[in-house]
């Protein structure tokens, strides 16, 4: 009996060794996936199936979307911009940056919360996940996350990108007919997922391993069909040629609804099980939430490009 | 031919075989159907069953075949209840066999109809089949409750020392007032149930948590998952009552207050629908009786075991006292697993209550839908060792087997449950991009204490496979000496006697 327990004990302690050990890799490996993130898609008017259940829903007017989520360099390059416009603010003893918002009506709904005009938090400087640097006059992407997903933003933030180049963050509905099409696929990429589609929680990809605070993701557009360093993806746009609408970091969308102040995000993440990829999955948080695993894409009216 | 006939009695018939059966049945599907997600998705396990059992797994439609399997095992835990009740609660022959041959073919041919509806592609027959299973399993608890009528002048109180009101058994009463209770509360998801693709669409509860409005349909299923649960949870702790031979001042004081309880928190749960904001108060005053009379059991039993430990030892002091608590670990992992479900679902669940919108609304909805779907999944774990332990204790485990698997169960439980609830509430105290460290140990501790646990169940139900192959088996033990089949029988004055002493 008391091999059986010394048995017992070394499973365990090996278990738990191989959970918590091992260094995880500091620097990803940079990569180019090809996939251009300042690219637009078209996604035209008429109707499709929304949600789980499938419900016949009408968009009545043709919009954009971006191909990818917004960068780190991209992000970057709108900070030093619009802080030179003025646009946002560095409150410097806090290390934040914050900006206007015109507030949202309150009904007094229960757990709901004010969000009253005023200044609030887009990105927080002292954060471990973000992946920019800050040196008091420009901000730089970190080596090697240029391309990978902004994160770390509140929806202030990300609103206020969009809204800054004249776009907009996408409603749900905008943002699920991107995904999805005018078929009822669950996935952007079609019926059913593999683990080299996305970037979620079962995919192993090359920047799994790296499990410190700002790794995990991987660059936009990763998912396109190339193999890099041995992992062979396979090409997962959604109808309308995006990528990454599932999986690699959610996705904040636009709607404000009534008697609620939670902003709903979309697409799933690099933390998640293959069901939470579904183009109808949601998750939502309060407006200055900002996490590691959440980040952006814009949509606009085609006619703001014309 | 006799052989067969005498392995399907004891299987079919006797209380240890019916436990036995539902058992194993849940043990076969929670196998299966555990492997196609968690890690066994990571590691490649998903894929191969899925092959080799060709299951249809449509993703619209995963939603749908959880609420299945849930409602697979489910009905098997409540034939398991049943079966205790019928076996621990004084009530005629006939009506024991009905009950439980009722509710048997009722969980088999849901449990069996219901997962192949939901896995292996929808034909409608199997529907009807698990809708019938399920009818059968309510029909079977209508026989429970009038078999367990309070007021039967057969069985009124004889020994002053238990809960009585009048000549009336109080401990009879709670168990009928559960089954009542539990009653309602299948119809309330029934009902709701018949609207299904008439203005009801499969979801699942967790996934509603900050809808501000929800429709009355969604309120009913919300209320009888979260009743059905409790309630099943106050059989069990009814039953492990009577295995302590519960009595006394406390039980003169708990047995009441169960009852008041039970029917506080179950109006609660069904005025989810028409007064939402204040069914969560009357849940919240229901809780208190229930939990003081649990806790009150849990003294009683500890106080036992202490009793009973240093009768045997004849040691002294604090320490005696404690090891003579531990003594054994089958009839204390009962009582310990409810003192534990305590630091893992209850004040959890009344932690985040009070700072749900200070600090668990500003989270996102992914992390409080992990502590719902956490603790709901750990209460049900804890139920389902409590079981476990019963029945291990039941059929009379002994020496270092005893020892070794009782103490296993509980540490592989508790550390898991530990674990997952760590996992739950770990934003408390790691930043998100920190994480991955206590992820990684939680989820590894988890698996772990899950795998011993497993392994023991395992290890039980072969051993009890490979003893019915055994010509005098335990088997034919446990059936020769099952009161309830003896009587039946008409054949066995000495099981009437077992069974008159079991009914006090």
């Amino acid at each position: 009996m008391k091999r059986i327990g010394l048995i017992f004990v070394l499973i365990v302690a090996s278990g738990l060794l191989a959970a918590c050990g091992g260094k995880a890799t500091a620097e990803p490996p940079i990569i180019d996936t090809g996939v251009d993130p300042e690219s637009w898609a078209v996604v035209p008017a008429g109707e499709f199936l929304e949600g789980q259940h499938e419900h016949p829903t009408l968009v009545d007017y043709d919009y954009e979307i971006m191909v990818t989520d917004v960068t780190n360099a991209q992000y970057a390059r709108y900070l030093n911009e619009a802080l030179a416009a003025g646009a946002v603010k560095l409150v410097a003893e806090d290390q934040q940056i914050v900006g206007y918002y015109p507030g949202d009506e309150f009904r007094g709904a229960k757990h709901e919360e004010r969000i009253d005009e005023g200044d609030w938090l887009h990105i927080d400087l002292n954060e471990k996940g973000l992946r920019l640097s800050f040196d008091g006059t420009t901000f730089t992407p970190l080596p090697g996350y240029e391309n990978h997903p902004m994160v770390e933003v509140t929806w202030f933030g990300a609103r206020a990108y969009c809204e800054y180049y004249g776009g907009r963050l996408p409603s749900e509905v905008e943002w699920e007919k991107a995904a999805r099409g005018t078929d009822n696929r669950p996935f952007p990429w079609g019926d059913a997922i593999e683990r080299n589609n996305a970037n979620f929680y079962s995919s192993h990809d090359l920047y799994q391993k790296i499990t410190d605070s700002r790794g995990g993701t991987t660059p936009v557009g990763f998912y396109n069909g190339k193999t890099y360093d041995g992992y062979k993806t396979l090409d997962s746009p959604s109808p309308y040629g995006l990528y990454d609408m599932g999986g690699n970091v959610w996705q904040w969308t636009g709607n404000v609804y009534e008697e609620q102040h939670y902003r709903y995000m979309r697409g799933g993440s690099k933390m998640e099980y293959e069901q939470w990829l579904r183009v109808w999955a949601r998750n939502n948080a309060h407006p200055k939430y900002f996490g590691p695993s959440v980040g952006f894409r814009c949509a606009r009216d085609i006619a703001t490009t014309e | 031919m006799q052989a067969i006939r005498s392995r399907f009695t004891f299987l079919f018939r006797s209380t240890k075989g019916l436990v036995l059966v539902a058992i194993a049945a849940i043990a076969l599907v929670t196998a299966i159907f555990g492997m196609l997600s968690g890690p066994m998705v990571e590691w490649g396990v998903k894929d191969v069953v899925v092959r080799l059992l060709d299951l249809d797994l449509v993703p619209a439609e995963r939603e749908g075949r959880i609420i299945m399997l849930y409602h697979a095992i489910a009905m098997a835990v409540v034939a398991i209840a049943v079966y205790l009740i019928t076996a621990v609660v004084p009530m005629k022959p006939h009506e024991q066999a009905t009950i439980n041959a009722t509710v048997t073919a009722g969980y088999i041919l849901s449990m069996i109809c219901g997962l192949a509806f939901a896995y292996l592609g929808h034909e409608w027959i199997f529907h009807g089949l698990w809708l019938f299973g399920l009818s059968l399993v309510f029909f079977a608890g209508i026989l429970l409750a009038a078999a367990l009528w309070p007021w039967r002048r057969d069985y009124q109180i004889k020994d002053t020392a238990y809960a009585h009101w009048g000549r009336i058994d109080l401990e009879r009463a709670a168990f009928f007032t559960m089954a009542v209770a539990t009653l309602g509360s299948a119809m309330f998801g029934a009902v709701t149930g018949s609207y299904w693709g008439n203005g009801h669409e499969t979801f699942l509860a967790e996934d509603l948590i900050r809808e501000p409005h929800k429709t009355n349909l969604e309120y009913s299923i919300i209320g009888h998952l979260h009743i059905m649960l409790t309630l099943i949870a106050v059989a069990v702790a009814l039953i492990v009552g009577r295995r302590f031979d519960f009595k006394g001042p406390l039980h003169k004081i708990s047995m009441p207050i169960m009852i008041i309880g039970t029917i506080v928190i179950t109006i609660g749960a069904w005025t989810v629908v028409p007064i939402p904001p204040i069914a969560h108060m009357i849940i919240y005053f229901g809780s208190v009786p229930v939990l003081l009379a649990a806790l009150f059991m849990v003294i009683f039993g500890f106080r036992k075991l202490i009793q009973e430990g240093l009768a045997k030892s004849g040691g002294r002091g604090f320490g005696a006292s404690l090891k003579a608590l531990v003594h054994d670990p089958l009839r204390f992992g009962m009582l310990w697993q409810m003192v534990f479900m305590n630091f893992t679902v209850s004040f959890i669940g009344i932690f985040v209550a009070v700072k749900l919108d200070e600090i668990f609304r500003v989270w996102p909805a992914r992390d409080e839908r992990l502590i719902l779907t956490g603790h709901w999944h750990v209460l049900s774990g804890i139920v389902a060792t409590i079981i476990l332990f019963y029945y291990a204790d039941m059929v009379g485990l002994k020496g270092k087997v005893r020892q070794w698997f009782g103490w296993l169960v509980i540490v592989g439980s508790d550390v898991a449950f530990a674990s997952v609830t760590i996992f739950e509430v770990k934003r408390l105290f790691v930043s998100e991009a920190d994480q991955q460290p206590v992820v990684n140990w939680t989820m590894a501790l988890a698996d772990i204490g899950l795998i011993v646990v497993l392994v023991m169940l395992a290890g039980l139900m072969v051993w009890r496979l490979v003893d019915l192959f055994k010509r005098d088996g335990q088997w034919r033990t446990e059936l020769r000496h099952d009161p309830h089949v003896g009587i039946a029988q008409g054949d066995a004055p000495e099981s009437l006697a077992a069974a008159q002493e079991l009914s006090k």
